[in-house]
């Protein structure tokens, strides 16, 4: 039985980059709890040296690395929510 | 009227490009404000390319195999300069600068795009409700859901608002509303049509496939979109078979898998009682029904929530305000890390900040071992599963559903029996097999029931023949909502 809380919840909000309204929270610690419970389940089957599947295609395709034309600087910052157009550069609140 | 009736009709001079396009979006504009399929309508621009169509027939050039046909794209498909939002307010407003490699090659085969549908937000769900702009209904019962993920395209065929549409398919999300609107849903194999343009949800998971009401018609929409694409590095170039070659009606000996165990629990009995039928229909055209076991599929939708939930909770990491979607209002003093933050809280739904944070949880330090790594062990059983069953079956059997459409609202507060939906068709994308859900019957209440068959890796022609000839003697797939 999973048992997440708060501020585990809080602290994975974090890292997914997600600023949490208290609603939220309350709810998803719930509803996520919940889940984890269900998915565990798994843990049941004995898995000893079996090889993990991440890609059911296991050749990779590889190709030339070769230049070709690609959408224009103009075309990228099209829909930028805020941008220096003239300059070509996507603007962001200061960082330093 | 099905799609390639209406490109022989337009080729043999019985109509015109124009009529036909025309004549759907009068369909779209009368049944369209009862069912919400459409994210956007692109009249002008498809009537055009009608036009366009029309002159090149006048002037004797080339024309593809699709030639007139309407279709709608699900709308995290992009299309240059038309609208493409996944139906989530993080991308309201956007316009890709570029196509998904799937729409160029419809309209390159003489399709003709009359709108972009709904679906749940970045495909997450199973019923269209989580979607920013409000739920589809279904076309059979207006207080019922289409199912999800591609409701809006499944809704927009069964009502003929359309003769094809694509969706795309990580648990089952082309399948599970096609059952439950009574249409053909194909999801190919891993590999075989290119993600290239496709808003990605869970890419070892995700393929893009058509929605129709005849196998004929998925199998010529997949001949057209299937095949290598440079631009997708998981796009196979193995050769694609000549499907209409295949279609040859004949499954003498085909040998037909059904998991009874795998069948039993939670399953209503209307769906049960059909997906009986359709294997005596197979059976009496000369299939094989063979008893087969698959000890691991009851641990699809734990294996599939942990991986395409870690999947995501990457891929969505893009949605960050910075290079496009919506960009929460900044304040004097608001940090980058603010800013990120709050513009994702504000433009993801619900489902989707649950999927990041399982995802985001699964991964992290302290926890990958026990549920990510775990999952993805479980998920090499069940392919282990799946290959000795193909040693002694074609195809593999099962209902597309345990239930028929249930009712908008039913399960929105529960994730886990929304999840549960999806019981039957996950195995198919953490296999990378490909499978079709076909119309089998109706329940007393008349909602469209699905029975789904699964290939082999590649095998989509063993599996169209196996679903074309039960087409051809059943005509389920005939009957439209009232």
């Amino acid at each position: 039985m999973s048992t997440l809380t708060q501020k585990d919840v809080k602290r994975i909000a974090e890292l997914a980059r997600l600023e949490l309204t208290a609603d939220e929270l309350d709810l998803f610690t719930r509803q996520l709890g919940g889940i984890l419970t269900y998915v565990e389940q798994i843990r049941a089957l004995d898995t000893t040296g079996v090889p993990p599947t991440s890609h059911v295609l296991n050749r990779p395709v590889d190709r030339d690395d070769v230049l070709e034309p690609s959408l224009t600087r103009d075309e990228l910052l099209a829909n930028a929510p805020d941008a220096a157009r003239e300059a070509g550069l996507f603007k962001v609140p200061r960082v330093i | 009227m099905t799609a390639s009736q209406i490109t022989h009709r337009i080729l043999t001079g019985e109509t015109t490009a124009v009529a036909v396009c025309e004549e759907h979006l009068e369909r779209i504009k009368a049944i369209e404000p009862k069912l919400s399929a459409f994210n956007t309508v692109t009249a002008e621009r498809a009537l055009d390319r009608a036009r366009a169509l029309d002159g090149q027939q006048k002037a004797g050039g080339p024309l593809g195999p699709l030639h007139g046909v309407p279709v709608a794209f699900k709308d995290n498909m992009c299309t240059a300069g038309v609208p493409t939002t996944a139906s989530s307010k993080i991308l309201r407003g956007y316009v890709p600068p570029y196509s998904a490699t799937v729409v160029t090659r419809l309209e390159a085969a003489g399709a003709v795009m009359v709108g972009k549908t709904n679906l749940d937000e970045f495909a997450m769900g199973s019923s269209t409700e989580n979607s920013a702009l409000g739920p589809t209904r279904n076309p059979w019962d207006l207080e019922r859901t289409p199912g999800g993920s591609s409701g809006g395209s499944a809704a927009a065929v069964a009502s003929g608002m359309v003769p094809l549409a694509l969706g795309s398919d990580t648990g089952g999300s082309i399948r599970q509303p096609a059952a439950l609107c009574g249409i053909v849903g194909l999801k190919p194999t891993y590999g075989r049509v290119s993600r290239y343009g496709l808003m990605a949800f869970a890419s070892s998971l995700d393929q893009i496939g058509p929605l129709a009401h005849t196998v004929a018609d998925a199998a010529l929409a997949f001949q057209v979109i299937g095949g290598h694409d440079r631009h997708d590095a998981t796009s196979s170039s193995e050769a694609m078979p000549d499907l209409p070659a295949a279609l040859t009606g004949n499954i003498t000996g085909l040998r037909v898998g059904v998991p009874k165990a795998f069948l039993g629990e939670g399953v209503d009995a209307a769906v049960l009682a059909a997906f009986t039928e359709a294997m005596q229909t197979l059976a009496a055209r000369g299939a094989v029904l063979v008893d087969i076991e698959l000890p691991h599929a009851g641990y699809g939708i734990p294996v599939y929530y942990l991986i395409a939930t870690a999947e995501a909770s990457s891929n969505l990491a893009r949605y960050d305000g910075v290079r496009y979607g919506h960009r929460t209002t900044i304040e004097r003093d608001d940090t980058l890390l603010t800013m990120y933050e709050r513009s994702r809280d504000e433009g993801f739904g619900a489902e989707v900040k649950r999927r990041i944070m399982l995802g985001t949880y699964v991964l992290s330090a302290g926890y990958y071992d026990a549920y990510y790594l775990k999952a993805q062990q479980v998920r090499t059983l069940l392919r282990q599963d799946f290959e000795r069953v193909f040693a002694s079956v074609d195809v593999v059997a099962t209902p597309t559903t345990p239930t028929p459409a249930f009712r908008l609202g039913e399960k929105t507060s529960d994730p886990i029996q929304m999840y549960l939906n999806d019981i039957f068709t996950v195995s198919a994308n953490l296999t990378g097999l490909p499978a079709i859900s076909l119309p089998c019957g109706f329940s007393a209440g008349r909602l469209p029931i699905g029975v789904q068959l699964t290939g082999r890796m590649f095998d989509e022609a063993t599996l169209l023949r196996a679903a074309d000839a039960y087409q051809r003697d059943t005509a389920f797939h005939n009957e439209s909502p009232r």
